[in-house]
């Protein structure tokens, strides 16, 4: 095997491309969780839109003030599904043998962010254009479309880390998803589907500063053109935070599942 | 019976391996002179719970060495502390001459794991898991693709090649699984249970592909339940239970130690029970312990009238009138043996010869039953 290059031929960047598309064909693979990926947020934009829609008040189109919030809980529900594939990982002896040839918990845990981070990317992408195709009309300049979809990028990149720290923590893959039911209730007492002021009293401070927030209304207001204030940089602000917390505590949680 | 130990008698199978062999990057000399393996007082404790309490081996080169203890013994410990998964509490350990702690890397590029838990992944198909495995241990893409290719060939899936893993039957899964951790044409490899809870066929198999291994110059080490498995397989064996070595050496030195089956006879009643027990040995009662015929004694043939061995019992239960002796199962031995216990035919009334356990190993060994009854329940 006169071609066979040294083993160091893989670098970690190597690696965690290696990693990153072993996670895609197996998510890929996994059609079930797919096509809820997919449904559910599609199922909650028509749900909100054509049944709640008429009864809320926000001033304008709800179609127009929904969206935001559809996209938001997508990319949270599909970045916490990443537990579950850790979870599965953890549990056979596939991490052993990555081990032993070398591949460290970074390259194994950057590829299941990387390979979330792209699906999720995906699925919100679609997401948006059925929006559109239902009557969403967002505003944006070039200069916001490419904000909001960064905004969007750091929000999967941080929920895919949480999700993948969740995942170390639990011991099944059913308990990994109940992370998920999590996630998709967090963006309710939000702005995502009613303004906040038509919230009772005690959850506004909740719902005006909880992580979503902030997140939802700087989508908004970029892709509807319409003035975002601080927004954007309390959410990427939250973002760094749970992040550094999430890679830390993975990090660390990795070393002992591991041992 | 059926041994081989082709690593020391084929040396052009071994260097034509040795050329294709990654050349390992590392600057430090390669190490060709020390042992494969070898371990002084490993010992580890997870909590409160002591594993391991101070194990000591060596495995030479080309060497097949098997680790053969129940479960709980410390087997998949002291294989993960080798394959540098977790760091003993104390003790040493050099795998091809390097620290499994402080050289982990240099050691990760010359072995191989395959575990007690399958470690494919169920949703991709064969070729694609071993195309992966190729690509993480250094090979390049187009040497990945032909390195799956002939692995696939060489175990018998290409078949199957294109199917995802979760269709495969378990001993297709664990040809897979073996499978993968032979890309890089790791030196040392480590095969933790790699038989059990496959049907004989597969199980011969996997015998096979582990002599060619070990033909072919590799040193294997695995680990096992099953006596025979390393009976048939083993150059040494060492037997392990509650985190220690209690017996190391080649088959024949230890069948010499527990014999190779046993005789079970059933007395007639009490008093001939007693009067069996007094004939067969003076220690009968006692633990058994190894006992081996001398010098020149080995040859099969009636046992001397005046031997100068005695054989004496491995297992008794007065309640069921019931009493096990070693034996090597020819029919010199057990005629030799029954006339013995009961020269005058009126003692026993019925007799078996049973090939020996592992159980029947521990008791020899221990006295004591082997623990695994008690952990299998909870398994
Ligand atoms: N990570 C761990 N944390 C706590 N206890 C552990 C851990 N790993 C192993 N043990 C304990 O160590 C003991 C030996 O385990 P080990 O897996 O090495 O045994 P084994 O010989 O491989 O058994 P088996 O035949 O069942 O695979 C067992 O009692 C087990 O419960
Ligand atoms: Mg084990």
């Amino acid at each position: 095997m006169s071609d066979a290059l040294g083993s160091d031929a893989l670098g970690p960047i190597g690696r965690t491309v290696t990693m990153t598309g072993r996670r895609i064909r197996i998510s890929a693979r996994d059609i079930d969780a797919v096509i809820t990926s997919l449904l559910l947020p599609l199922m909650l934009m028509a749900v909100f839109i054509y049944l709640f829609g008429g009864a809320i008040d926000t001033g304008t189109a709800y179609v127009t003030y929904v969206v935001p919030g559809v996209l938001v809980l997508c990319a949270a529900f599909g970045g916490s599904t990443t537990a579950i594939g850790v979870t599965e990982d953890m549990k056979g002896g596939i991490i052993d043998r990555f081990r032993s040839l070398g591949v460290g918990g970074t390259s194994i845990l950057a590829g299941h962010v990387v390979a979330s981070t792209l699906r999720n990317l995906l699925s919100t992408a679609l997401v948006l254009g059925a929006a559109l195709l239902i009557g969403f009309r967002p505003d944006a300049s070039p200069a916001g479309w490419l904000a909001a979809a960064g905004l969007l990028t750091a929000f999967v990149v941080t929920i895919s880390w949480l999700s993948t720290a969740v995942g170390l923590l639990a011991r099944t893959p059913e308990a990994a998803s109940g992370f998920s039911f999590f996630m998709v209730f967090l963006p309710y007492p939000s702005s995502a589907f009613v303004p906040i002021d038509t919230m009772p009293g005690w959850l506004h401070g909740f719902a005006e500063h909880q992580p979503v927030t902030p997140m939802i209304e700087s989508l908004r207001g970029l892709l509807l053109a319409e003035p975002v204030g601080n927004e954007p940089w309390v959410a990427l602000a939250w973002c760094a935070g749970i992040l550094t917390v999430s890679v830390a505590a993975s990090a660390a949680l990795f070393r002992v599942r591991s041992r | 019976m059926h041994r081989r130990r082709t690593s020391h008698t084929e040396p052009t199978a071994r260097t034509s391996s040795r050329t294709s062999r990654r050349t390992p990057s590392s600057p430090e000399p390669h190490r060709p002179d020390a042992p494969a393996i070898e371990a002084i007082g490993l010992r580890k404790s997870f909590g409160p719970v002591r594993v391991l309490t101070g194990v000591d081996l060596q495995v030479e080169r080309g060497e097949v060495f098997s680790l053969l203890g129940p479960n709980g013994a410390g087997k998949t410990t002291t294989v993960r502390i080798l394959a540098t998964l977790t760091a003993p509490d104390g003790g040493l350990a050099r795998v091809a001459g390097r620290d499994v702690v402080a050289e982990r890397a240099a050691v990760r590029r010359v072995i191989s794991l395959t575990g007690q838990f399958a470690a494919v992944d169920e949703k991709q198909t064969a070729e694609e898991n071993l195309r992966m495995m190729a690509r993480l241990s250094g090979l390049s893409r187009p040497a990945a693709r032909r390195r799956a290719a002939e692995l696939l060939e060489r175990f018998d899936l290409t078949a199957a090649a294109r199917r995802r893993a979760q269709t495969y039957s378990g001993g297709m899964r664990r040809r897979l699984d073996l499978a993968a951790g032979l890309v890089g044409e790791p030196e040392v490899i480590f095969l933790d249970e790699p038989t059990t809870g496959l049907d004989p066929r597969s199980r011969a198999g996997l015998w096979e592909v582990v002599r060619e291994l070990s033909a072919a110059g590799s040193t294997v080490f695995l680990t096992t339940q099953y006596l025979e498995e390393a009976d048939r397989l083993a150059d040494r064996i060492a037997l392990v239970d509650g985190g220690r070595l209690i017996a190391q050496g080649s088959a024949d030195e230890l069948k010499a130690r527990v014999s190779g089956h046993r005789l079970d006879l059933v007395a007639a009643g009490p008093e001939a029970y007693l009067r069996i027990v007094s004939r067969v040995g003076p220690e009968a009662g006692r633990p058994w312990r190894p006992w081996r015929r001398p010098e020149g004694a080995a040859q099969a043939g009636p046992v001397p009238a005046h031997e100068p061995w005695q054989p004496r019992q491995l297992r008794h239960s007065p309640d069921s009138l019931t009493l096990a002796l070693p034996t090597d199962g020819g029919a010199d031995e057990v005629r030799a043996l029954l006339d013995r216990a009961d020269p005058e035919r009126c003692d026993v009334v019925r007799f078996s010869v049973e090939r020996a356990t592992l159980d029947d190993v521990f008791l020899a060994l221990t006295g004591r039953e082997a623990a695994p009854h008690q952990e299998t329940a909870h398994v």
